[in-house]
């Protein structure tokens, strides 16, 4: 095999000042960048979900089903980018078998697997158990198979039963919170936790990580009930999509609010990295930091939201203020995504150069890669809401649940 | 019963094998009668002795198969030119490498020296820490060494390591590092880089030697180590270290 080293030689000369001979690749690419972003609208989506349980917000309940099968396609899809991105991906497996319990990236395999089973998958199954027994009931092959099985083969719609299950998704709910904050978290963990990268090593990295998650996370979730629900003919519900936007406001808001406080922190500390962090931010980030994740990603959905809670707009137009701050923000958050992955390999550790870094636009981490990669979970979402429809349940209302209407 | 059957089943065999994979130690190739426990091995750089020759980096790339070009070195010689203005320059010098090897106009510069740079086999080594599946160790001798054929390709310790000791090697698709041409040392023998310096800006030696060319060195200079700071405990020591040096 010979590599390919007439990249290396190009970017050669767009470096900057002196760099340590090695750091002239940027290690981590768009892969991983793809990652923290889908654990991310994992994370948001899921905490979204939790809030309509454990505070029993009754306006967003008819984005429960939705948010929690949002989050589980997307969990599905994430390790694809890191698996991708690996020298040997056929010795992945090495992590689970043979992990190494000193570091952050081992720990992937246990807080994945977790969240998948412990919290999504059984949230996700007893949620769904009545519907999919009824449904089961009804249908015709193959359909009736298909939930057969996924029912594991139970049949018990008493009341004592969907009591139960109605207790067991308030449990798992309280443990998904908590497990929702490990799954991103520790993503900041493994950036925050590299003393030798001044741009990652901070203990705001997870939380500033976790609540541009939950931002993420919110965004999507209105922009798949604003697109699905047209699709289905419906109409939007607008006190579900006010609430949403809201519990989105206030995130954004700490969101902002920790972004500004790191930035001031490391402004005022000014180390001895702040001189090349501020030639990286000026130079190579600015269009990604700051026109995309600051202004447009965050400033300008921000003013919109405000105006929207200033004056009464009327729906149509509220709706697409709406839609606008949401596309906007997941723009924004993509490149904060972006911003600390690739940022944070584009100075040298000798703080007295900068790198580049170029993306292919075939190839493992190429673009088309990245398109399709962002795209898949929508696909595996489409498949889920085949098999578990977030709508037009049973009329069946039995046990407690409330059966969304829209 | 028949899922419980299959439980037993499974934990009959994830069990024994993840026991097992715990208990392998990576055992790397070593003399006959070797023994690794009474050596700590570490490195002494005069850096006023540096004419920057690059000889040292030369004997490595053909000694350890390390690739010819300009983006990976298992260690490299940086030249410092400090202006009476402004900032320092700093270049590599590798023969690789195109441009002029001039640093400055007549009277420009201040002060000018070379400083070579290599893995620091830390006491602390963050790479060891964050390596998810142990590929990358340290050994009892004191040097930290990657086993290419555990190593996932994942590229976490290149990220943690705090001097850009360490590159992924394009034809292996694993991490890779200065050993202390660990074959070599394990045999008796000077590493590459060592034997070839024509100037002898690089000491090798046993710490635990109480006669030896690196005890001597570290008796007689004023010591400095790289990014103290960050608390990695470097095994490799600077002797007359420029403050512009990271």
């Amino acid at each position: 095999m010979t590599p390919d080293y007439a990249r290396l030689y190009d970017l050669l000369r767009q470096v900057t000042g002196y760099i340590y001979p090695n750091e002239i690749e940027v290690h981590w690419g768009i892969l991983v960048v793809v990652y923290p972003y889908l654990t991310g609208l994992v994370a948001g989506a899921f905490i979204l979900a939790s809030l309509v349980k454990v505070f029993n917000v009754q306006a967003v309940q008819s984005v429960y089903r939705l948010s929690l099968l949002t989050a589980l396609a997307f969990l599905l899809v994430a390790p694809l980018p890191l698996l991708l991105h690996l020298g040997h991906p056929g010795r992945s497996f090495e992590i689970f078998l043979n992990p190494n319990f000193t570091s952050a990236m081992a720990m992937f395999g246990f807080v994945y697997a977790w969240y998948l089973m412990v919290v999504l998958l059984l949230e996700i199954w007893f949620t769904y158990r009545r519907d999919i027994v009824l449904w089961a009931r009804e249908e015709k092959p193959p359909m009736k198979w298909i939930h057969r099985t996924i029912a594991l083969f139970s049949n018990d719609v008493s009341e004592r039963g969907l009591a139960f299950d109605k207790k067991v998704v308030k449990a798992i709910t309280i443990i998904g919170i908590p497990s929702a904050f490990l799954l991103h978290g520790y993503v900041g963990f493994i950036f925050g936790s590299i003393k030798a990268n001044p741009w990652w090593s901070s203990v705001l990295m997870p939380i500033v990580i976790l609540f541009s998650a939950i931002v993420s996370g919110i965004a999507l979730v209105i922009i798949l009930y604003m697109v699905i629900t047209p699709m289905r003919g419906q109409k939007i519900d607008m006190k579900c999509l006010d609430t949403m936007a809201s519990f989105l406001f206030y995130t954004v808001i700490v969101d902002f609010s920790l972004e500004l406080l790191d930035f001031i922190h490391r402004l005022y500390q000014s180390e001895e990295s702040i001189k090349i962090l501020s030639e990286m931010v000026s130079n190579r980030l600015f269009i990604s930091l700051v026109i995309i994740q600051v202004l447009l990603g965050m400033l300008i959905p921000l003013v919109i939201m405000v105006a929207i809670r200033l004056f009464r707009f009327e729906e149509e137009l509220r709706k697409l203020l709406y839609f606008l701050s949401v596309i906007l923000i997941q723009l924004g958050i993509f490149a904060t995504r972006w911003n600390v992955v690739v940022g944070g390999q584009m100075f040298s550790k000798s703080f007295r150069g900068l790198t580049a870094y170029k993306m292919e636009l075939g190839g493992i981490e190429g673009l088309l890669m990245t398109l399709a990669l962002l795209v898949l979970p929508l696909l595996v979402l489409a498949i889920l809401l085949k098999i578990f429809p977030a709508w037009d349940l049973p009329k069946r209302a039995l046990g407690g649940e409330a059966v969304p209407s829209a | 019963m028949e899922r419980r059957g299959f439980l037993e089943k499974l934990f009959a065999v994830a069990l024994p094998g993840g026991v097992l994979g715990l208990l392998i130690r990576r055992a790397p190739a070593r003399a006959e009668g070797y023994e690794a426990s009474a050596h700590y091995y570490g490195m002494g750089i005069q850096v006023d002795k540096c004419i920057g020759c690059g000889r040292c980096v030369e004997a490595c790339k053909d000694e350890n198969n390390v690739p010819r070009e300009p983006f990976f070195f298992r260690t490299w010689v940086e030249r410092y030119s400090v202006r009476w203005r402004g900032e320092a320059t700093v270049r590599n010098i590798d023969r690789a490498l195109e441009g002029p090897a001039e640093v400055g106009g007549e009277g420009e510069v201040l002060r000018s020296f070379f400083v070579p740079k290599l893995c620091n086999q830390c006491d602390h080594p963050p790479c060891v820490q964050v390596c998810p599946v142990g590929a990358t160790f340290a050994t009892e001798d004191g040097v930290i060494l990657v086993d290419e054929k555990r190593c996932i390709g994942c590229r976490y310790c290149i990220q943690a390591c705090p001097y850009g000791a360490r590159y992924l090697n394009p034809v292996t698709e694993a991490a890779d590092k200065c050993t202390f041409c660990y074959h070599r040392i394990t045999k008796g023998l000077l590493p590459a880089c060592v034997e070839v310096c024509p100037t002898q800006a690089r000491i090798f030696g046993d710490m635990r030697s109480t006669a030896s060319p690196l005890t001597r060195f570290r008796r007689m200079n004023k010591l400095h180590v790289l990014k103290g700071h960050l608390n990695t405990e470097p095994k490799v020591t600077y002797a007359d270290l420029d403050g512009e040096v990271r």
